[in-house]
C-alpha cells in the first residue's frame, strides 16, 4: 500500500518521536510512505487567522505537490492539525469553483497548480485502521501488551468535523481502541477522550488552557490508566510537557506519560523501544512500560461498575439498531 | 461563501460581510439561537460572550462590540459546536473570519486577549521566511515582547525539551523559500471575499 | 372528426400567472393563430375557477355553439374537475375540456417574462391540438364495498373504528401487535389534564373488542393490496399464536408459570420483563396470550411445555399455523403511528451508556403504576429516588443532523414529566429546552402550572451528558453542560437522572407500508396527505386514508380527531353506494393484438387478461387505472388510451413545436 506521506513540521523535531516510530512500524504493515518532496508548513491554526487566501493557498503548494506523486491522490498526515488543514482545504476547493480558481491563481505564481478534488487526505490512523486493518495487525503482535491500562486520546481535528469524509464517531469514537485491544492492552473507556487539548490556548491564556489539561488528566486518572495513548504531536506536547504546569498550579499529582499510538504499535511488534523514540517525554514512560514484563491478571471488569441489585431495571444495549 | 447570500437589494449588513468572508456554505443566518455551540465550548466559560451571543451580535449589526470580543481569540478549532449545532452553521470557519476582520480593522487590540494576534503572526512570520514553523524562535520572540512573566514559567519546560532533543535551536528553511513567498504574495493581493 | 368550435381560457389567477405570463398577449395570439385551427373565442380573465370565470365557459358554449373548450390555468390536480363541472353544466361531455398547466410548469418555474410568455402560447397551442382528437366519455360507475379495514390499532385507529362501527357499518381492525392501544397504553398520565392514559383509552379498546361490527385481528399484517377504490382484496397474515382464540379464558397461568423471562423492548421500553408466552399488559385487548417463538425453550429446544400442561382449558397448540385471509373492503384507513427517536445516535447525550439517562418512554413506564417499578420514579438500580432530574427537550428534533422537524409533543411531555417527578419524589427538576411550544388548548396553562410547582427551565440545548467530573461536587453524578442563553453563561449542573425528551420518528418501516397501499412518503418520512392544509386526512390514492402520527407527529385530541375525520370520508363515501371511475384507460384493439401477452404481466393492477379462444388480451375497464404502461409496451401499438390515445399525445407534441402553425393556410 503505498502512500504519499506530509509529516508537518512537528514530526521534524518535537514529535521525533512520533515520525520515527511510524517509519518503524511501515514496513512490517505493508505500508510505504512517499514524503512529498520540499513540503511546506501546513500553517497550522495560526494562518487562517490573518489572511484566508494566502492560508490556502500555503496549504494547497503542499496539495499540489503531492498531485505530483505517483499514489492515486492519496496523502496520508500522522498530525491531526495537518490533517484537518490539508483535508479541509482539499474538500473546500472541490466544492467551491470560485476559490480554486483564487487560489490557483496564486499557485500559478509559483509556477504549480492543484486540480480540486485530485487528493483524497487520511490520518495515520486511518489507514492502519481501515487499510491495515485489526487482524493484520494482530498477527503482528509478538509482544502483547496485557496489563497495560491504556486511556485512548483522540482529541478533536481527527473526528470533527468530517470534511472529505467522517472517520470514526465524532464524539465517540472507537477506531484506536480497537487498535490497542488488538494489541492485547487493556482499554479504558474514558469518556472525555475526543476532547479538546486545547491547542495553542497555552500561549493564549496559560490558566484556561491548563484548566483545560487537568480535565483531561484528571479524568485519565479517574479511569486509573497506566498511559495515555494520542495521534496528534500537539495532544502529546500539551499533555507531556505541561503536566508539571498543571500540577503546580492546581497542585494537583498527576505522572501519566504520554506516548504516540504509533509507538506502542511499535512494542507490541517486538521493535526496540529506543528505535521508536520512547524516552523523548518530558513524563516518563518507561515505569509504566515496565509493568508489561509483569503479568498482572488484567481485570477485564471496571471495578468502578457496582454490583446490580436484584432489583435493577435492565440497561438498553449499545449496538445501534440500522 | 455566498456570492448567493442576500438577493434582496437591501444594503449589505454586517452579517452580510461575515457569510461572506467565511468560506463554503456556512449558514450563519440560519442561527436559532440555541446554544448548543455556548454548551459545548471547552473555553466558553472563559469568553466575554459565548458563541451564540457573539452570533445574535452579529445579527444586530453590533460591528464593534463583535470585534473587541475576546471570543473569537479563545476559540480553540475543536469543531464540537459545528459537528453539534443542529443548524449546520460552519461556526469554527466564522470564528476565523472574526479573528481576521478584528486583526485587520484593529480591533484586537481592545480586547482582553489582546496578544493573541500577535502569536498567530509571529508563528506566521516565521512560515512565510522560512517555510517552516520554529517554535524555540517563536517562543522567545513572543514570549518576552508580550509575556515576559510566562518566560520564566515555561523556562523549567524549554528547558526539558531541549534537553531531550525536542527543539530546534535554529530554523529550517525550504528549498522554493522563493516560490512559496511568490504564492502567498499573490494570494495576498486577492482579497478576503469568498 | 367533427368541425372543432374551440374556446380558449387564458386564467390570470391574480400576479400568479398575469405576474410572469402576458395573459392578455397570450389570449389575443391564440384567437387569431389558432383560429384555422378551430380556435372560434378566446378569453383571459382574472379567476377562471371563480362562479363568474365558470360562467364564462357556461356562456360560450351556448352562445358560441362550442363544443371542445382549452382552460389555460393552474394544474388540473386542483381545478379539472371543477372546469369539467362548468362544460358538463352546458350540456357538453365534461371529458371535452382539457387543462393547459401555465402556472405550475410555466409562470412559477421561470423569471424570464418573455420566455414564459412565448412558452404559454406553445402550451396553449398543444393543449388545442390535443383537444380535437378528444372524444365524449362516460365515468365507469362502480359499487362501493361497505366493509372498511382500519390498519393500525392506536387510538387514531380505534377512534376511527368505533365512528365505523356505531354508524352500523362493519369494520376490520388489524394490529401488528398482540394488543391493540398502541403508544398511549404505554403512556402513564395524558397531558394537559393528567387524565390516567389507561383509564380513558382501555373503555375504547373495550369496546372495539367487544363491538359486533368489527372483525379484529391481532398479531397479524397486511401482505397485500389489490383493487381500487370501493373494490380493495387484502390479504391479511395472521401470525400464529399458538393459543387457541376460542377456548382461551385469558386467565394468565401460562404467563405466571412459564420459566422463560425476556426482556420486554416493545411495551415495556426495555425497561421490564415479560415471559415468553404473554400478554403485553393487563388491560389487553383481545386478552388471548402469544407465544414468543425466538425465546420459547419449547420452540428453541423442544422441553419445558409447561404452559400446556398447566392450561385448564387446554387452549396451548403449538401446531397452530399462520394464516392468511383475504377480505374485500371499499376503503382502507391506515393509522400505524410512530417510533421513538433512537437515542443513542447522539453519543454526548449518554443513552446507553449511561445508566440514569433515560429516554421518554421508558420514563413512561418507570411512572406508570403497572409498570416494572410499580410507578416508583427511581434510578436503574430500581432501588434509589434522584434527588435532581434533568429533562431535556429536543432530542433528535429540530436539528439537521437528525430529524429537521419538530415533534410537537415533547415540550408538553417534558412538562408533564416535571410535575411528575416533583409529585412522586420531591426532587428539584431542570427543564433544558429552546423554546416552550404549549399551543393547543390549555397548554401553556400547564406551563404556567409546573412553573408555579417550582420546576426550573433554563434555555439551552444541552451541550452534552457527562460522568467526566471536574470538580468536587460533581463526583458521581452526571453532569449537563449546557448554556444558559438567557444569562449568556455556560453551566454545569450535576444531577442523578436524565429523561431524553426524545422525537418521533415515523414506523422504521413506513415506506414499505406506503409502498404496499400505493401512496407514498416525505423525505421525512411521514406519510404525504393530499392537501397538507385543506385535506391532512385522504392521500393521492383514492380510498386511503390516513390518520394519527402517520401523516406526522401529533397529540393525541388530533390523532382522535384525524381519526375520527378519516371515518367520516369512509362514511359519506359508504353511504352513497357507487363512486364514478375516471375513464381515463387503455382499450385493446383486437384486430390489432398479436396475442403476444407481453401487457398481461406488466399491468400494475393486473388489470389484463388473456382470452385463450381468440388468443388476445382485454383490459379490464374497472380494474385499469390509466397508467399508460401496456400502450407504452405494446410491440404491435395494439393498446390505446382512451382520453390519452396517441393521436392525442402526437397531436399536442405538433401544437407546442407550433408545426400546426405552419400547416395554416397562408
Amino acid at each position: 500500500m503505498k502512500y504519499g506521506y506530509y509529516p508537518g513540521c512537528s514530526l521534524e523535531r518535537n514529535a521525533a518521536a512520533y515520525n520515527v516510530s511510524t517509519m518503524a512500524i511501515a514496513e512490517p504493515l505493508g505500508i510505504e510512505f512517499n514524503e512529498i518532496d520540499d513540503w511546506n508548513c501546513c500553517g497550522a491554526t495560526e494562518y487562517t487567522s490573518i489572511d484566508l487566501l494566502a492560508a490556502y493557498a500555503l496549504i494547497a503548494r503542499n496539495l499540489a505537490l503531492a498531485e505530483q506523486l505517483p499514489d492515486n491522490g492519496k496523502l496520508v498526515a500522522p498530525c491531526s492539525a495537518c490533517f484537518l488543514n490539508l483535508t479541509k482545504v482539499a474538500h473546500q476547493l472541490e466544492e467551491e469553483e470560485t476559490l480554486a480558481d483564487k487560489v490557483n491563481l496564486a499557485l500559478a505564481e509559483g509556477k504549480l497548480h492543484y486540480t480540486p478534488g485530485s487528493i483524497q487526505v487520511y490520518h495515520l490512523l486511518e489507514v492502519i485502521f481501515n487499510d491495515v486493518g485489526l487482524d493484520n495487525l494482530a498477527k503482528k503482535v509478538v509482544k502483547p501488551l496485557k496489563g497495560l491500562r491504556i486511556a485512548p486520546y483522540y482529541g478533536c481535528m481527527i473526528v470533527r468535523p468530517g470534511y472529505q469524509r467522517t472517520f470514526d464517531n465524532p464524539e465517540h469514537p472507537t477506531s484506536l481502541d480497537s487498535i490497542m485491544n488488538a494489541l492485547g492492552a487493556f482499554v479504558v473507556d474514558f469518556p472525555m477522550k475526543a476532547n479538546c487539548c486545547g491547542g495553542h490556548m497555552t500561549q493564549i491564556s496559560q490558566p484556561v488552557a491548563l484548566e483545560m489539561l487537568r480535565r483531561l488528566l484528571k479524568n485519565a486518572a479517574d479511569y486509573r490508566a497506566d498511559i495515555i495513548v494520542t495521534l496528534c504531536p500537539m495532544c502529546q506536547l500539551n499533555l507531556d510537557a505541561y503536566q508539571e504546569n498543571v500540577n503546580a498550579y492546581f497542585k494537583t499529582d498527576y505522572h501519566i506519560p504520554t506516548l504516540y499510538f504509533t509507538q506502542l504499535i511499535g512494542i507490541a511488534m517486538g521493535i526496540p523501544a529506543e528505535q521508536l523514540g520512547i524516552g523523548k517525554e518530558l513524563v516518563d514512560a518507561r515505569p509504566a512500560l515496565a509493568k508489561i514484563g509483569i503479568e498482572v491478571p488484567s481485570e477485564e471488569s471496571v471495578p468502578e461498575k457496582k454490583k446490580h441489585p436484584k432489583e435493577s431495571l435492565p440497561m438498553p444495549t449499545m449496538s445501534k439498531e440500522d | 461563501m455566498s456570492s448567493t447570500h442576500n438577493t434582496s437589494p437591501r444594503a449589505p449588513t454586517f452579517m452580510d460581510e461575515v457569510i461572506n468572508h467565511t468560506p463554503g456554505d456556512n449558514r450563519l443566518a440560519n442561527c436559532i439561537q440555541c446554544g448548543t455551540c455556548g454548551g459545548s465550548c471547552p473555553s466558553g466559560a472563559d469568553m466575554e460572550h459565548t458563541p451564540r451571543a457573539l452570533f445574535q451580535m452579529i445579527k444586530g449589526g453590533f460591528r464593534e462590540m463583535v470585534l473587541r470580543s475576546n471570543t473569537p481569540w479563545y476559540c480553540v478549532s475543536c469543531y464540537y459546536c459545528t459537528s453539534r449545532c443542529p443548524q449546520n452553521i460552519h461556526i469554527t470557519d466564522v470564528m476565523y473570519t472574526l479573528k481576521r476582520m478584528a486583526l485587520k480593522e484593529g480591533y484586537y487590540r481592545e480586547s482582553s486577549a489582546s496578544e493573541a494576534p500577535a502569536f498567530s503572526s509571529t508563528f506566521i512570520d516565521y512560515v512565510e521566511n522560512y517555510g517552516r514553523s520554529f517554535e524555540l524562535g517563536l517562543a522567545t520572540r513572543y514570549l518576552l515582547r508580550y509575556n515576559p512573566m510566562g518566560m520564566v514559567q515555561m523556562a523549567g519546560m524549554g528547558m526539558g525539551m531541549l534537553r531531550r532533543g525536542r527543539m530546534d535551536l535554529i530554523p529550517t528553511r525550504i528549498k522554493g523559500i522563493n516560490q512559496l513567498k511568490a504564492i502567498l504574495g499573490k494570494a495576498k493581493t486577492l482579497g478576503g471575499e469568498v | 372528426m367533427i368541425e372543432p368550435r374551440i374556446g380558449v381560457y387564458v386564467c390570470h389567477c391574480g400576479t400568479n400567472i398575469a405576474g410572469v405570463v402576458d395573459v392578455a398577449e397570450v389570449s389575443k395570439w391564440a384567437s387569431e393563430h389558432l383560429k384555422g385551427r378551430g380556435v372560434v373565442i378566446s378569453r383571459d380573465y382574472k379567476f377562471m375557477c371563480s362562479s363568474l370565470g365558470q360562467e364564462l365557459i357556461e356562456k360560450d358554449i351556448k352562445e358560441y355553439r362550442l363544443n371542445r373548450v382549452v382552460v389555460a390555468a393552474c394544474s388540473p390536480h386542483l381545478h379539472e374537475a371543477t372546469f369539467r363541472t362548468a362544460t358538463k353544466s352546458a350540456g357538453l361531455n365534461p371529458y371535452l375540456t382539457e387543462m393547459v398547466s401555465i402556472r405550475e410548469q410555466d409562470s412559477w418555474v421561470h423569471t424570464d417574462k418573455i420566455a414564459a410568455t412565448n412558452k404559454a402560447k406553445a402550451m396553449i397551442s398543444g393543449g388545442v391540438e390535443r383537444v380535437r382528437y378528444h372524444e365524449p366519455l362516460e365515468p365507469l360507475h362502480v359499487p362501493i364495498h361497505p366493509a372498511t379495514l382500519v390498519v393500525g390499532g392506536g387510538i387514531a385507529g380505534i377512534q376511527a373504528v368505533l365512528e365505523l362501527a356505531d354508524a352500523g357499518q362493519k369494520v376490520y381492525l388489524v394490529e401488528r401487535e398482540p394488543s391493540i392501544g398502541g403508544h398511549m397504553a404505554q403512556f402513564d398520565k395524558t397531558f394537559p389534564t393528567l387524565d390516567c392514559s389507561a383509564c380513558i383509552l382501555t373503555p375504547k379498546m373495550v369496546s372495539v373488542g367487544k363491538h359486533p361490527n368489527v372483525e379484529l385481528f391481532t398479531w397479524s399484517e397486511v401482505t397485500n393490496v389489490e383493487g381500487y377504490v370501493g373494490n380493495f382484496t387484502v390479504n391479511i397474515h395472521k401470525k400464529a399464536r399458538f393459543v387457541k382464540e376460542d377456548i382461551c379464558t385469558g386467565c394468565s397461568i401460562c404467563q405466571e408459570k412459564c420459566p422463560k423471562k425476556v426482556i420486554d423492548d416493545v411495551f415495556e421500553a426495555g425497561l421490564g420483563y415479560r415471559k415468553a408466552v404473554y400478554t403485553p399488559f393487563a388491560q389487553a385487548i383481545p386478552n388471548y396470550p402469544v407465544i414468543d417463538k425466538e425465546n420459547c425453550t419449547y420452540f428453541q429446544k423442544g422441553t419445558c411445555r409447561a404452559c400446556e400442561k398447566l392450561c385448564p382449558t387446554k387452549a396451548i397448540d403449538f401446531t397452530q399455523e399462520d394464516q392468511d385471509i383475504s377480505i374485500q373492503v371499499g376503503n382502507i384507513i391506515l393509522a400505524t403511528g410512530y417510533d421513538l427517536f433512537d437515542s443513542r445516535r447522539i453519543p454526548q447525550y449518554g443513552y446507553a451508556r449511561l445508566a440514569n439517562v433515560f429516554t421518554s418512554l421508558e420514563f413512561e413506564r418507570l411512572s406508570n403504576s403497572a409498570g416494572p417499578t410499580g410507578g416508583k420514579v427511581v434510578l436503574r438500580d430500581g432501588v434509589t429516588e434522584p434527588k435532581t432530574v434533568g429533562i431535556v427537550h429536543c432530542v433528535g428534533s429540530r436539528d439537521k443532523n437528525y430529524n429537521n422537524y419538530c415533534s410537537a409533543i415533547c415540550c408538553m411531555q417534558s412538562l408533564k414529566f416535571a410535575h411528575l417527578v416533583e409529585e412522586r419524589t420531591g426532587a428539584e427538576v431542570y427543564n433544558f429546552y429552546i423554546d416552550i411550544r404549549t399551543p393547543a388548548k390549555d397548554y401553556d396553562e400547564f406551563y404556567q402550572r409546573v412553573l408555579e410547582e417550582g420546576t426550573i427551565f433554563i434555555r439551552g440545548k444541552v451541550a452534552e451528558v457527562t460522568d467526566a467530573a471536574r470538580m468536587a461536587g460533581e463526583e458521581g453524578k452526571i453532569i449537563i453542560q449546557v448554556e444558559d442563553t438567557l444569562m449568556g453563561k455556560q453551566r454545569r449542573i450535576p444531577v442523578d437522572m436524565v429523561i431524553l425528551s426524545a422525537g418521533l420518528e415515523p414506523r422504521r418501516d413506513a415506506k414499505a407500508v406506503a409502498k404496499l397501499f400505493g401512496i407514498s412518503c416525505s423525505s421525512a418520512g411521514w406519510v404525504i396527505e393530499k392537501h397538507p392544509k385543506l385535506d391532512p386526512i385522504a392521500t393521492m390514492t383514492d380510498g386511503i386514508f390516513i390518520a394519527g402520527c402517520m401523516q406526522g407527529p401529533k397529540d393525541i385530541p388530533a390523532s382522535v380527531a384525524q381519526g375520527a375525520a378519516a371515518a367520516a370520508r369512509v362514511l359519506g363515501r359508504i353511504q352513497q353506494k357507487e363512486i364514478a371511475l375516471e375513464p381515463i384507460r387503455a382499450t385493446v384493439n383486437e384486430t390489432q393484438c398479436s396475442g403476444c401477452r407481453i401487457c398481461n404481466n406488466m399491468c400494475p393492477y393486473n388489470a389484463i387478461l388473456f382470452h385463450e379462444d381468440r388468443a388476445v388480451s382485454e383490459v379490464n375497464p374497472a380494474l385499469c387505472q390509466g397508467c399508460g404502461t401496456c400502450i407504452a409496451a405494446c410491440p404491435a401499438g395494439a393498446i390505446s388510451g382512451t382520453g390519452f390515445s396517441n393521436e392525442q399525445v402526437m397531436a399536442q407534441i405538433e401544437g407546442l413545436l407550433l408545426l400546426n402553425l405552419e400547416a395554416e393556410p397562408a
